[in-house]
């Protein structure tokens, strides 16, 4: 492979100022400067301030660091930390209990802003916020105020337990038990594949209180420490890297019937209420790695010459970045019509959620392939970031419901309509 | 208990490739990512500082331009400032704005809000004039700490360490003074969520230069804007003779 020197990455040591001498690397966020993709359109005022604040922080906070993160398999507590002291712990978590208390349209952009950063670290903010708005919303008043404000500081971790080694997709067939002894519930069973499983304080877990299908299922809080609580091996993972993930194995773990949220039976819909909120925040997070991926991809093209002239000068090429351009574009707008009709509570929100995690999450891996694909060899690097992206968003078409899962919930949508 | 004045400029973002305007009459700004100025970050920080520590009770963020610059006062009230002024100009005014009309408008704000203290960025990164903290401070008859890279209020005086080529400097002056922030003086906060929002409740007051009786009259005329030339390939010499040679040939030496 010729040295890596003759293709020039693209440093730019503009003059030492603003927060630390920034290196212009290929590797670092661009700060959204293409203005046909720009994410800032059609935002209001202030969401323009949360997108730039979240933009800055994932340039001077995560970027530097995601390649580092991924290769130790750090999961970067600090960095999370000082995000939620900017109030990234509880974005739509309310503000009386310590949140932003922010729209869901506020949270997609936010998110897609940091994910530009390092999308690993984002997805687990996100799940992370899931769970504190699962609380906040289904919680009493003890439990809001026992574990929001932590949440929201992020001096306590969270994790959303209700995939089993048995059930994934067919969630609802789960088989956690939890049975009633005086005042306790005994839980029995494992879940797998948990993001931050062994390093967080707090686990949402989806348990059978009752008999067979969603409605015996209950959602019930248990923290770290708590006996007959304990995790897995860590996962070796293809991205993903800067969050743990493990199996949760629950043996006669006892947890208070205080700890459960909302109603025995209610289980499965909190969990599938969460869904809604996190399908849109990975999907935003997607946005945000392909946003990033187009833009390394740009600049690649600028740079990069070959048959004597730059490869921007390449028609197919042209036609691919605007293609991805475009996909980019569309896949936005999807995710954040999503985000207004569930903040507005509108009777499509959760087809609209389920439509905007499909085509989202595809489109935005292709997107991000055909950017590695466009960087050449170097592009299979790990120098280069682009590969990073790659692998980080392939799982997004995977979890928090599988894209299969997604076209049953659209499909189930579109034949049960009377008339 | 005093009143800082903080001057905040909106400039192209210092991550954007400058693209200089076919008609060679200045840089394309159509389009083009805006922010603030980082040596203005930098003083909005300081000012937001000083109120936190209780030594100043308001903070005022000032810009000139047009509409587009209520962004950036958005954005350092988000950072902590109490309230805005927005100096509209705009149109040919606003491509001829320099310091000397800026310093101005910053010294007629001056004595408007009784002020005693103007913190400012040292320059601007699009025009590199260093002169609009200098310039206002001179309209005023004020002492200046320019380059600073720490500040102390001492009473009615304020210490000033300054960055200039042989080190550090030292000076004490007495306030009302003029300051201008250089790159290690502070590490510009984030803007938090919550600030952000309670900025939008927060004023930003209207005016014109008018208003304060500056007049906006150029006196500096920009006759042509081009790219640097490019870089052109080096030539390698064997000898030390050789590399004489041809300096003297190229009338270096």
């Amino acid at each position: 492979m010729a040295a890596v020197g003759t293709f020039s990455r693209v440093v730019r040591l503009s003059s030492c100022f603003g927060r630390r001498c920034r290196l212009i690397s290929n590797s670092a966020q661009r700060r959204g400067i293409a203005s046909c993709i720009d994410p800032a359109h059609g935002l209001s005022d202030e969401q323009k301030e949360f997108q730039k604040m979240a933009f800055d922080f994932a340039a001077n906070e995560m970027s530097p660091h995601m390649a580092e993160w991924d290769e130790k398999e750090i999961f970067p507590v600090e960095t999370m930390r000082k995000a939620a002291q900017l109030g990234f712990g509880g974005i739509y978590v309310q503000p009386e209990v310590g949140g932003s208390g922010l729209s869901r349209l506020d949270t997609s952009v936010i998110f897609e802003a940091l994910s530009t950063g390092c999308v690993s670290t984002t997805a687990y903010l996100s799940i992370h916020n899931m769970c504190n708005w699962m609380i906040d919303t289904f919680g009493n008043t003890e439990q809001r105020e026992k574990y929001c404000p932590e949440l929201c500081m992020m001096d306590k971790f969270a994790s959303y337990c209700l995939t089993e080694p048995g059930s994934g997709s067919d969630a609802a067939s789960l088989l956690t038990t939890a049975k009633l002894e005086g005042d306790h519930y005994v839980l029995n069973g494992s879940k797998a594949f948990i993001s931050g499983g062994g390093d967080t304080d707090v686990y949402i877990v989806m348990c059978r209180t009752g008999g067979k299908g969603p409605k015996g299922i209950s959602c019930v809080v248990v923290e770290k420490d708590t006996p007959g609580l304990s995790f897995g091996k860590k996962e070796k993972k293809m991205g993903w890297n800067s969050q743990p993930t493990r199996a949760v194995i629950l043996e006669d773990c006892r947890v208070p019937v205080t700890s459960r949220l909302g109603q025995e039976g209610q289980g499965f819909n909190i969990a599938m209420r969460g869904l809604n909120g996190g399908r849109i925040n990975i999907a935003s997070c997607s946005l945000g790695a392909a946003h990033a991926c187009v833009q390394l991809a740009r600049d690649h093209l600028l740079v990069r010459k070959q048959f004597g002239e730059t490869l921007s000068s390449n028609q197919f090429l042209q036609f691919k970045l605007a293609e991805m351009a475009t996909k980019l574009v569309a896949s936005r707008l999807l995710v954040r019509e999503a985000a207004l009709a569930l903040q507005e509570g509108r009777s499509d929100a959760v087809s609209l959620c389920s439509m905007a995690k499909l085509f989202v999450t595809d489109e935005c891996f292709n997107i991000c392939n055909q950017a590695l694909q466009m960087h050449g060899g170097y592009g299979y690097l790990k120098d280069y970031a682009v590969q990073q992206f790659v692998r980080d968003i392939r799982v997004h078409q995977i979890l928090e419901g599988t894209n299969e899962v997604m076209r049953m919930i659209i499909a189930r949508s579109l034949l049960s309509e009377s008339g | 208990m005093s009143r800082v004045l903080v001057g905040v400029k909106r400039v192209i973002d210092y991550a954007v490739k400058i693209r200089v305007k076919p008609d060679h009459s200045g840089v394309v700004t159509d389009g083009v990512k805006h922010s603030m100025n980082p040596f203005c970050e930098i003083a909005v920080e300081e000012a937001v500082k000083l109120k936190e520590k209780k030594l100043i009770k308001e903070v005022v963020a000032v810009s000139c331009g047009p509409t587009q610059v209520t962004e950036t006062i958005r954005t350092a009230l988000a950072m902590g400032c109490d309230r805005g002024i927005h100096v509209e100009v705009s149109g040919k005014d606003y491509e001829a704005m320099g310091p000397l009309q800026i310093s101005k408008i910053f010294a007629a704000l001056a004595k408007k809000e009784e002020a005693s203290l103007i913190i400012l960025g040292k320059q601007a990164i699009d025009d590199d004039c260093n002169q609009t903290g200098q310039m206002t401070a001179a309209l005023l008859d004020w002492p200046q700490g320019t380059f600073a890279s720490e500040v102390t209020i001492d009473g009615e005086k304020v210490k000033v360490v300054r960055e200039i080529d042989g080190g550090l400097e030292t000076i004490k002056i007495s306030m009302p003074a003029v300051l201008t922030a250089d790159l290690r003086l502070n590490t510009p906060r984030y803007a938090t969520l919550p600030n952000i929002m309670k900025a939008k409740k927060k004023k930003i007051a209207n005016m014109k230069p008018a208003d304060l009786g500056v007049d906006m009259v150029s006196r500096v005329e920009v006759l042509r804007v081009d790219e640097p030339p490019t870089r052109l390939a080096g030539v390698k010499v064997e000898t030390v003779d050789d590399l004489v040679a041809k300096l003297r040939a190229n009338g270096t030496i």
